[in-house]
């Protein structure tokens, strides 16, 4: 089966200083590279998770992937359409496939439009003038679990939770088969969440979309994704099923991603692996393996040597020089077969 | 300091409202809370349960349109409530500091990290090489590494982790007896949380302060605490220790906010579980249970009994306000 979505060797760059203080002060190549390099594919309702720290690119990703940001190099291909280098023109009827929601929901909301105008204005935007757009609203608010009560409603009097649905009915307004979600349970308490993440499950049985989800919470992951992949630097250390991850960690950064969310039970008081110091400035790559400055296992030939990205099993792959539970993986794999 | 068992801090049936257009929203009502010596008490509770606002009156920080109904605050046996600016002073900054949730914003952006921390030790009779020998040798301490050379750099220079350890040495520099932390982690990354946790777990075993950590995050309280105090729209639904709390909940917002945590959900699931209902509006506190509109189990006592604090069991220090747990009546079936 073809993908949805195939996105190869994606690369994103920003300037990071004029071309005059660069010529100035003697900089060749005066860019900070936010993506180096990502390469996935979406499958038609599959959800993919997109985990990373700040400042780690994930972002960067979905936006360069809506045109929001100018992709430096690599395909980006739709539904087999490739979509680098389109104009504005003809990147408009793609975005009616690809729906973004953006993280803060309050903040992508107009103070000054109804929640009735807001859920509506896909249509507008997009010129699908014949249709009924009260009536439509009505069926994209109860879509999302709200009563038509809230159509007159502005978003100051909406709550957190209730303003990310009006988020989501926008995204899903057009009939999507893509939806970017970036951080979509961010500043959302635990009870909320819960009810968040359930709705997207929910709308992804019935509409069967396929969602990208942008989030630093593992714990979201876990729960609501077919596959994952965890971003360092702008690149993938890891990818794969999210269950196979879960169970076997190959990079150290995951195993210390994963020992770094904390259970709410005193009782298993778990090896938490403490990375030393801070994320590197993308200014200032290091060199070999980019995560040898905080690996725990880190060895003279990570610090020269850069890894590549190897197949540990099927649809899983990981950069480092020394993976992780290898072993216990193969046997696990080798008792299924 | 007789009457207080030596507690550090005693919050004793507090209420407070704020004055709003609207009306009074009742944003504490009845709060108890101790803090005893060297021990890491934490508080957790939603958005709006009332957590900071009941951090930020412990040391007499209120915004104006605050207005204190009835009970006290007792820091080291003496009321808060009635002490003047003057004598309020004396505390802030020295028997009892405070650290916050935006290291980005806490700290004086024009100013250089090692003039701040001078500037607050003005209390202190000692010559200025002597207080920048202090500053110096606390950077150090928080892991910032080549202290002496770094109090020369400006807040800017710093990452988040790095600008939450500096509020951290500041905070400390006074060695107090207790120590606020207003969800010092949530604006940091996972990564970065893990190790501000264990720096705040081994200053307070050297300084042997108390920390009042706000959270709302069960995982990082279960971790780093000792004991924990969960509030839910402006009351104190159930304390005691954390082990007792997280291994026998007792108060049906305990035991649900415990099973919404995907971290506890040890199977896969595309269907997580949530607390149903709203939050009620604190400007109009219905009689009774606060929550019990959103209750599985509410009876009806709970609609017309506001709950007290009952023991759970023959825990001395475990507390709830359930009528469940009402021992001497026989309706729980």
């Amino acid at each position: 089966m073809s993908a949805l979505l195939e996105v190869r060797d994606l690369q994103v760059r920003f300037r990071s200083m004029g071309p005059l203080r660069a010529r100035l002060q003697g900089v060749h190549d005066p860019f900070i590279d936010a993506v180096c390099g990502v390469s996935f594919d979406i499958r038609e309702g599959e959800t993919l998770g997109l985990v990373g720290e700040s400042g780690s690119g994930k972002s960067t990703v979905a936006r360069a992937i809506d045109g929001l940001i100018p992709v430096h190099a690599g395909s980006v291909r739709f539904e087999g359409h490739e979509l680098t280098g389109l104009g504005r023109g003809h990147f408009a009827p793609f975005r009616r496939d690809i729906s973004l929601m953006f993280q803060d929901p309050a903040g992508s909301l107009s103070p000054r439009m109804t929640v009735r105008s807001l859920v509506t204005e896909p249509f507008r935007i997009h010129g699908y003038r014949d249709r009924n757009l009260k009536a439509e609203a009505s069926r994209l608010l109860e879509l999302v679990g709200l009563g038509d009560e809230f159509a007159g409603r502005f978003p100051h009097q909406l709550s957190g939770g209730q303003a990310r649905r009006v988020g989501l009915a926008r995204a899903l307004a057009l009939d999507p088969k893509l939806i970017l979600a970036d951080e979509p349970t961010a500043g959302l308490d635990v009870s909320v969440q819960g009810e968040a993440l359930n709705l997207l499950a929910r709308v992804q049985d019935q509409l069967g979309v396929a969602i990208l989800i942008i989030t630093h919470n593992l714990n979201v992951v876990r729960h609501i994704t077919d596959r994952m992949a965890i971003m360092y630097l702008g690149r993938f250390v890891e990818q794969g099923g999210t269950d196979d991850i879960f169970k076997h960690p190959h990079h150290p950064y995951t195993e210390a991603l994963l020992s770094a969310s904390p259970e709410p039970d005193p009782e298993t008081a778990r090896e938490r692996i403490e990375l030393k110091g801070e994320i590197p400035s993308l200014m200032n790559r290091p060199t070999g393996c980019e995560f040898h400055t905080r690996c725990p296992y880190a060895t003279d030939r990570c610090r020269t040597e850069a890894p590549a990205f190897t197949q540990a099993s099927e649809g899983h792959s990981y950069t480092c020089h020394f993976p992780l539970n290898l072993a216990s993986a193969a046997k696990t794999a080798g008792s299924r077969g | 300091m007789s009457a207080n068992d030596g507690n550090v801090l005693e919050v004793r049936d507090l209420s407070l409202d704020f004055g709003s257009p609207r009306g009074r929203v009742h944003a504490l009502r009845n709060i108890n809370l101790d803090v005893p010596p060297g021990r890491i008490v934490g508080l957790v509770g939603e958005s709006g349960s009332g957590k900071s606002t009941l951090a930020v009156a412990t040391i007499g920080l209120l915004a104006g349109n605050a207005e204190v109904v009835g009970g006290e605050i007792l820091f080291e046996g003496q009321d808060i409530l009635k002490m003047d600016e003057r004598e309020l002073r004396k505390i802030r900054g020295r028997r009892a500091s405070m650290i916050f949730q935006d290291p980005m914003t806490a700290l004086n952006p024009v100013r250089s990290i090692g003039t701040q921390m001078i500037d607050i030790q003005y209390r202190d009779e000692i010559s200025t090489t002597e207080k920048r020998k202090r500053a110096a040798e606390m950077l150090g301490r928080v892991g910032i590494p080549d202290p002496e050379s770094r109090l020369a750099a400006f807040p800017h220079q710093f990452s988040g982790g790095m600008r939450q350890r500096i509020c951290i040495a500041m905070a400390l520099l006074a060695e107090p007896a207790l120590l606020l932390a207003d969800e010092p982690t949530t604006a940091l990354d996972a990564t970065l949380e893990v190790q501000i946790i264990g720096l705040l777990r081994k200053l307070q075993q050297e300084i042997g302060c108390s920390i009042l950590f706000v959270s709302h995050h069960l995982g990082t309280v279960a971790e780093l605490c000792d004991d924990v105090v969960v509030m839910y729209a402006g009351e104190v639904v159930e304390r005691g220790s954390i082990a007792e709390v997280f291994r026998n909940p007792s108060h049906p917002y305990t035991h649900a906010l415990l099973e919404c945590d995907p971290g506890r959900i040890k199977k896969k699931t595309r269907h997580l579980p949530t607390i149903p209902g709203e939050v009620p509006d604190t400007l109009h506190i219905p009689a009774g249970c606060v929550f019990r509109d959103r209750c599985p189990r509410a009876f009806d006592r709970c609609a017309r009994e506001n709950p007290p604090e009952y023991e759970v069991g023959d825990n001395r220090g475990h507390l709830a306000r359930c009528h469940l747990l009402d021992t001497e009546s026989e309706v729980t079936s």
